[in-house]
């Protein structure tokens, strides 16, 4: 079953449009990274999908119910990027605040291995008031985990976090996928997007101007070959031009040591595909 | 069901860890105290005051002064009522409180409804206690006691309930100052409409009376407090009763049942517009 599916989706606030027409899927266990200028819709898509938002047109609906519905709030998980819990809370009646709300019968265990899977646990008893960003900001992911959500909505979940942090969340989006939780990530970090989707879908004004794979959205950008008199860049050749141009090569009596095909990182795919916008 | 009860005790717990439950507390300590104060000397005096024809003093002193506190108990309920409830919808989305609890599987109806029972659980008992605290320093000072002990004081609480579902339909539209300035000028134009139809009773003019009775309907706070004034001297008749009428904060007006069902009616429509709206508030 599709864990998000979002068709024809628009928004819009007062006379702009937020959303126009996004059409857009994550399949069972599949980790799905959304990429887009600042006011690209990013943030609001995911609030949709969560219920938070209203869908002026289109449809979505999370594990087969309609976003916002209880059925599909019990389906997910979401971290929204401005989130804040109660000062006065520890992080352990924290989750169990969620756990209540969410339903969920995992007790003291659960909350146990969502504080051990944020690296929190050393902080269970520690109030929010007196947790730094990064800890509240893992404690939000761990939040958003109570209950095991088929479906988890991140949105900017690292965007407080120093680079520990992030690997944690990173090893810890990989850990997920393999337990087959699917995994809707909206971030402006390429290469943590890079390094963790299955797939990337770039949003600019509202619309996917860009989806696919890393490897169907980088582009050939040539073959580079090392030979004994140094390096060469074919830029126009292709992956299928690379044995002709080393036969030709060695042909000619140079010695190759390495041969590259060359494919632009998804850095250069999402500045090709938002043509250098910022907001 | 379990949901529900969570956010009323979420509702509970953030209202008794806000400093204003603590401000307001101490506002009452210092009221009672010199509630305390006003009572004895008042009452302590009376044997000297030779009161015009008609008028039993020791009844005129005591509903008079007792009046007066259940005008603080209102507004101080009103004040806590107020503030806990002025920032529940856009003011806790807009600091990030909200989406977590929202995205619940809980209901927006559920979750409101219940931040509605986390205040009158907090603001009910309290204006109770104020109530039945006043009305005990004034018996054990003056020997007087309303003719109604508990009606009237579950009218001032009802009206606080009202003022907080006011706050928190407000709360759904405006910034948490706003809806705090609006309710407070609410609840004050039905004061001032009280006071009008005082004016009104004492010139005998009915125009102004007609006003601030249907100005009264419209706020039916300003309602349940005219008939809780009233109901404390229901058994008090002849010039004693008319100028007591006038009362200490607006009329003294017994509504009864009509003003009572009304009150009940309005929280229906006012709960029903919150939700409604609530339910289609983009956050």
């Amino acid at each position: 079953m599709t864990a998000l599916a979002v068709s024809g989706l628009a928004k819009r606030y007062g006379r702009v449009d937020a959303l126009r027409g996004v059409d857009l899927e994550v399949g069972e266990g599949e980790l799905v990274g959304l990429l887009g200028p600042n006011g690209a819709g990013k943030s609001t898509l995911v609030k949709v999908a969560c219920g938070l938002v209203r869908a002026s047109a289109g449809a979505a609906s999370v594990c087969g119910a309609p976003a916002g519905s209880r059925d599909a709030l019990r389906s997910m998980g979401y971290l929204a990027e401005l989130f804040r819990f109660p000062g006065w809370y520890s992080a352990d009646e924290v989750l169990q605040l969620h756990q209540r709300l969410s339903g969920s019968t995992g007790g003291e265990a659960e909350r146990t291995q969502l504080l051990e899977l944020v690296a929190l646990r050393d902080a269970r008893d520690r109030r929010v008031e007196a947790m730094s960003k990064g800890m509240q900001q893992r404690l939000g992911i761990a939040q958003a985990l109570v209950g095991e959500p088929r479906l988890l909505l991140l949105d900017e979940p690292t965007s407080a976090l120093d680079p520990v942090g992030r690997r944690t969340v990173r090893e810890l989006l990989e850990s997920l996928r393999g337990r087959g939780t699917s995994v809707l990530l909206n971030s402006h970090l390429l290469s943590e997007v890079e390094l963790v989707c299955d797939r990337v879908a770039i949003l600019l004004d509202g619309a996917v101007v860009a989806a696919g794979t890393p490897a169907e959205l980088a582009q050939a950008r040539g073959v580079e070959i090392e030979t004994d008199e140094g390096k060469r860049v074919y830029e126009d050749a292709r992956r299928e031009d690379a044995p002709r141009l080393v036969a030709e090569l060695v042909a000619a009596g140079r010695k190759i040591y390495a041969v590259s095909v060359r494919t632009s990182t998804l850095e250069e795919v999402y500045l090709d595909a938002v043509g250098g916008e910022t907001s | 069901m379990t949901a529900v009860w969570t956010i009323v005790r979420y509702g509970l717990e953030e209202a008794l860890r806000r400093k204003v439950f603590a401000v307001v507390l101490l506002l009452t300590l210092g009221f009672l105290g010199l509630f305390w104060l006003g009572n004895h000397y008042a009452f302590r005096d009376l044997s000297g005051v030779q009161p015009p024809a008609g008028i039993d003093a020791r009844t005129f002193a005591g509903s008079f002064i007792f009046g007066l506190a259940m005008f603080a108990t209102l507004f101080l309920g009103v004040v806590l009522a107020i503030f806990l409830t002025i920032g529940v919808v856009r003011g806790d989305a807009e600091r990030g409180l909200l989406q977590p609890l929202v995205v619940r599987p809980i209901g927006r109806s559920s979750l409101l409804a219940a931040r509605f029972l986390g205040t009158v659980g907090v603001c009910v008992p309290y204006v109770l206690a104020v109530y039945f605290a006043s009305m005990g320093i004034t018996g054990s000072a003056g020997h007087w006691w309303p003719d109604r002990i508990v009606t009237p004081g579950l009218e001032l609480a009802a009206a606080v309930a009202l003022v907080a579902a006011l706050s928190l339909l407000g709360s759904v539209f405006l910034t948490a100052t706003a809806n705090g300035i609006a309710i407070f000028m609410v609840f004050g134009a039905g004061l001032v409409a009280g006071l009008l139809g005082t004016i009104g009773h004492a010139l005998s003019s009915h125009t102004l009376e007609r006003a601030a009775k249907i100005a009264a309907y419209v706020i039916p706070v300003e309602a349940l407090y005219q008939d809780a004034l009233g109901q404390i001297t229901a058994d008090t008749h002849g010039v004693t009763r008319f100028v007591l009428e006038l009362g200490p904060f607006g009329g003294a007006y017994i509504g009864g049942t009509p003003v009572r069902l009304w009150a009940v009616a309005y929280l229906g429509i006012v709960a029903a517009v919150a939700l409604t709206a609530f339910a289609r508030r983009d956050l």
